[in-house]
This record gives structure tokens, sequence and C-alpha cells, in this order.
């Protein structure tokens, strides 16, 4: 029988950095001066920087005309709001659609990108051509641009005549563009976190019994998705604004609302409200991804991996 | 030049006739015969390099080998078609950097082979790991993350990891190497009990000391051949050859022996 001699369970492995705790009491007080301080400075300087830019917006000789087509406050309300006798869509409405679209579409990526990154894991002659497959499909759709690639699906699919296939709703299309697009890029963020776990790890599971399957599952997989979710929000930000150029498929999300307002207000202002909402949207995922970035670095440097 | 070979022998546990394994044009082992019988407890020293690591790899088939012959009880295990999971279930090797699976809690990694592998239940599983933790003397790290827990009993756990699975054979790679001086007496201690109970092992060590008065037979290993083996105390008092006193000598000389 092995007994542990307490004075080893109770020594921490690593203990967070950091200055013993009266020099750490000093080195709080001299921060929150300084913090002061640089709060004012930074608001003053912010203040300063955003004067000059309204001067400049506002004195510029053709402002008068720009606040009037760009900054309309009545067609803001018309962009917004929906005229239904007029014809013209709400854009708050049209971007439920685009929030449909990306929520449906980050699922669909999310398990798309993970079989092709498996495929490409796979080793041995025998999954040679899959392997070749899922390069090339990555290869193509990072290559091709995705307005490119909602035109061939939303208008190629359906002019091929295919039973079942080339019947459906126009936003199916623009969908499987999205999704088709996006998965390349995703299953590469995936490949990348797969690579960053250590093959030691790889071992110590095989030389468990456990199979190359197993192995993936249990360990790799969930250190890896850990480590890439902050890359995977960033491209889910842009997978936001670009449920934009489903626009062209004749959708009525919020750019091809924004269109219409425009085209029969004479006015850009339509525009202006959409960029706006889709502000909306991926601001806070921002944050978000930032606030996430940050707690995992402070968590690295406090020597918790989790 | 396999087909000259005689059949496995029946009584030993771990039996490597002329394994030959080589990186690109790096030859690592070049012709290593070692067998080990049941229970018994082989060291291997050497310099760093000398294919000590590589050595426990081919036999966990961790690695391939080139050419020669790995039987286990008698059976052939370096052939194209044996089952390497099969196989790895009951030989189990301790890494010198620990490997635990820092997203699972100890106990996770004491349970997962057993339930993924043996198809144990939950409870079965957690039962047999509690069983091991107490053992070690880390029942109250059970629901721990591996960074919190020292060095020390990071490798206590892995050791207990391997032993979830009810191996036959225990590998053990420098498993204190990587341990503060004063965490590797702990560690050592828990290996010294599995030989107690009659663990078939064999161990890469530099702690010569441990070596000596653990093992039943010592291997030196010196450019992928085992160029002397013999009792620890015939190879700590009396090597035969000239390499094998030169090591044991920088090692004297280093204040570790
Ligand atoms: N995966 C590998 N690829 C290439 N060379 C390797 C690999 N593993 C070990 N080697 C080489 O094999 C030799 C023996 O290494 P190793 O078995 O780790 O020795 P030891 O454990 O005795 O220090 C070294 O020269 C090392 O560089
Ligand atoms: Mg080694």
């Amino acid at each position: 029988m092995i007994s542990d001699p307490g004075g080893f369970d109770d020594t921490p492995l690593l203990v967070a950095g950091g200055p013993p705790s009266n020099s750490l009491g000093g080195g709080r007080r001299r921060s929150k001066l300084h913090g002061r301080r640089a709060i004012a400075v930074s608001a003053a300087s912010t203040v300063v920087l955003l004067g000059v830019l309204a001067a400049l917006f506002f004195y510029a000789p053709g402002s008068a005309q720009v606040r009037e087509t760009f900054f309309n406050i009545p067609d803001a309300r018309t962009a917004f709001l929906g005229n239904p006798r007029g014809g013209i869509f709400s854009e708050l409405d049209a971007l439920l659609i685009n929030i449909e679209l990306f929520l449906s579409a980050e699922v669909l990526i999310l398990i798309l990108a993970m079989v092709i990154a498996m495929v490409r894991q796979l080793s041995g002659p025998v999954t040679f051509p899959l392997r070749m497959m899922a390069i090339a499909y990555t290869d193509f759709f990072r290559g091709v641009p995705l307005l490119l690639v909602v035109y061939a699906i939303g208008f190629g699919v359906p002019a091929l005549n295919l039973a079942g296939v080339s019947t459906q709703p126009v936003w199916v299309y623009g969908l499987a563009a999205l999704v088709l697009s996006y998965s390349a890029y995703v299953s590469e963020v995936y490949r990348a976190g797969i690579d960053s776990v250590h093959p030691s790890q790889v071992a110590a599971a095989r030389s468990l019994g456990l199979s190359h399957g197993q192995t993936m599952r249990s360990v790799v997989i969930p250190q890896a998705v850990r480590r890439v979710i902050p890359p995977l929000l960033n491209d889910f930000i842009s997978l936001q604004k670009d449920t934009a150029l489903v626009a062209v498929l004749g959708i009525i999300e919020v750019n091809r609302a924004a269109g219409i307002v425009s085209s029969t207000d004479f006015n850009y202002t339509g525009y202006t409200v959409g960029a706006f909402l889709f502000l909306l949207l991926t601001v806070p995922m921002a944050r978000f991804t930032d606030w996430l970035i940050a707690r995992d670095r402070r968590r690295r440097q406090a020597g918790v991996a989790h | 030049m396999l087909a000259s070979l005689p059949p496995p022998d029946t009584n030993l546990a771990l039996q490597m006739e002329g394994v030959r394994k080589s990186f690109d044009r790096n030859l690592v082992l070049s012709d290593i015969d070692l067998g080990v019988a049941p229970h018994e407890v082989v060291c291997l020293i050497g310099a760093s390099g000398s294919g000590k690591s590589t050595l426990l790899r081919c036999i966990n088939l961790l690695e391939d080998i080139d050419q020669g012959r790995i039987s286990f009880f008698g059976e052939e295990i370096s052939a194209e078609a044996v089952d390497v999971n099969q196989l790895r279930r009951q030989i189990g090797i301790v890494f010198q950097s620990f490997n635990l699976f820092p997203h699972m809690t100890v106990l996770q990694n004491l349970t997962l082979a057993p339930i993924r592998v043996l198809g144990k239940s939950r409870p079965q599983a957690e039962a047999e790991a509690d069983a091991l933790l107490g053992r070690f003397g880390l029942l109250e790290k059970r629901k721990e993350y591996p960074d919190r827990l020292s060095g020390g009993q990071q490798q206590r756990a892995a050791i207990a990891r391997a032993l979830a699975m009810q191996p036959r054979v225990m590998l053990l790679d420098e498993v204190t190497s990587a341990l503060d001086p004063e965490l590797v007496a702990e560690v050592l201690n828990v290996i010294r009990s599995l030989a107690k109970a009659g663990m078939t092992m064999v161990i890469a060590t530099h702690e010569m000391g441990f070596a000596r008065d653990i093992a039943n037979r010592v291997c030196f290993l010196d450019g992928g051949v085992i160029l002397e083996q013999g009792t620890p105390e015939q190879i700590f008092r009396q090597p035969q050859q000239e390499r094998t006193k030169r090591f044991l000598q920088s090692l004297t000389e280093a204040g570790r022996l």
C-alpha cells in the first residue's frame, strides 16, 4: 500500500502568477491611479477624434446632400417598419430571414466541416480518393467567391431540372451556397485544432487500446474544439453579414429589402439602416469572441487549461 | 529469414528476436534479443538516444519494426495481422511526460479505456478506478483535472490509468525524469509496490539506485544493441564491457550513482 504524505496533496502544481500579496496591494493602488488618468485621457482623445470626424462630415461641401440621401429620418422610419401599401418590406422583419439563415447555416457548417476535417485526417491507401475529394472540395470553395457560388447554385441547380433537387424554395439554394462555402473554411479551422493536439495524447490513447476512431472522439476532438472556438466565432461573424449575398436570388432579407426601399424613395437611407442592422448582429458576436479569447489567455496564464 | 526462426518461447512474457528499427537512415535498434519471464523486472539503462524509448514503443506496437520478431506469451505480435488494439489492452505503457488527458478528471482518465475498450459498466469501472486511486493515495484527487495535480501525482495517476486496463505487462519509460527531485520517491514507491505484487515490467530508467534494487536483470543499451546484461550486481559491480564501465563512470562523476 502506498500512502501519500499529505504535503504533496496540498501543493498546487501551478500558482497563479503575481507577486506576494503585500506588493500586489501596492501594485493595485498604483494601477488604479494610473487607470483613472488613463480613462480621462482616452475619453478626451476619443471626443477630439469624433469631433474632428464630425466637423469634416458637416463642413464637407456635399454634406447636406449626403445627409439627405443617407440619413433621412422619415425614410429610415419607412425602412425599419416597411409600408405594405407602397410594397416596401420592413427591414426589421427581413432581418429575421438573415438570422434564420445564419443559424441554420451554422449548424450545418459545424457538421459538414467536421466530416471534411475527419476525412482529411484518415490515413492509408484505401481512403486516398476520399482524401483527394476533401482536399479538392476545400481548395475549390475557398478559392471561388461566395457570390459566384450563390449564383451557380441559385440559378444552376434549378436549371438542371433534377427531380426533387431542382424544385426547392429559393432560400434552400442560398443556404446551400453558404454552407458549402463556409464549410471549406471551417474544416480548415477544425484541422488546425486537431493538429494542435500533441501526438503524445494520441499515443497515450492508443496505448490504452482505444481505436483510431475512439481516440479522435474521446481525446483529440474535445481538446481541438475547445481551442478553435474563437477562430470559429470569427468565421461566423463574417457568415452573419454574408447572408446578405443571397439577396441576388430574390430572397427578401435585409440587403434586398434595403434595395427595394432605396429604389422606391430614390434615397440610400435604406442601406444605412441595413448596415446598422448588420452591426446589431455582428458587434455583440465580435465582443463575445474577444471576451472568450481574453478569458482563455487569463486561464492559460493561471495554468488552467479548460 | 523469419521462416527459419523456431516458434516463440511460450514460457516468456515478452520475447524480442533480432529486432531492427530505423527512422529514415538512422538505425536506432540494430539487433535486439531480449526475453522477459513472467513476474520479471527488467531495467533498461543507457545514454540518452541509445534507443530505450524506441524499444518500449516497439513492444507496444506504437512503432513498426523493420525486421525480427516480437512475441507476447508465445504469440507473435509483430505480424501484420495482429489486432493492435486487442494487444495494447494487455500491455500498459507509462511515459516520461505523463500524457494524462487534460480535458478529463483523474477519474475519467482512469475509466475511459475500461468503459470504451473493455465494455465495463461505468459503476464498475469507477469502483475499480477508486480502488487504484486509493492504493496510490489519490482518492481525494479523483474529480480534479490533471493540471491541478503535482507532477508526482500526475505520474501516479498515469500509472493507475495504465493499470486500470489490468495489463499483463507494464512498460515504464523514464517515468521520473520529468519530476522535481523531491517527487521522485513517491513514484518509485508505487513502482516498487507493483514489482512486489508480481507485475512483469520493462523499465527504462536513469535512476541507477532504483534499478539496482528493483531489477531482476539490467540491460545496458548502447548504439541500438544490448551491449551487456546481467543481474544488478554483475552490471553495477563487475561490468565486463568497456563502454558499460565508461557509462557508469560518467554517472558516478555526475553524482548520480
Ligand atoms: N519518431 C522518431 N523519428 C525519428 N527519429 C527518432 C524518433 N524517435 C526516436 N528517434 C531517434 O532514435 C534514437 C533513439 O531515441 P530514443 O529511443 O528516444 O532513445 P532513449 O529513449 O534511449 O533516449 C535517437 O537518435 C532519436 O533521435
Ligand atoms: Mg527516452
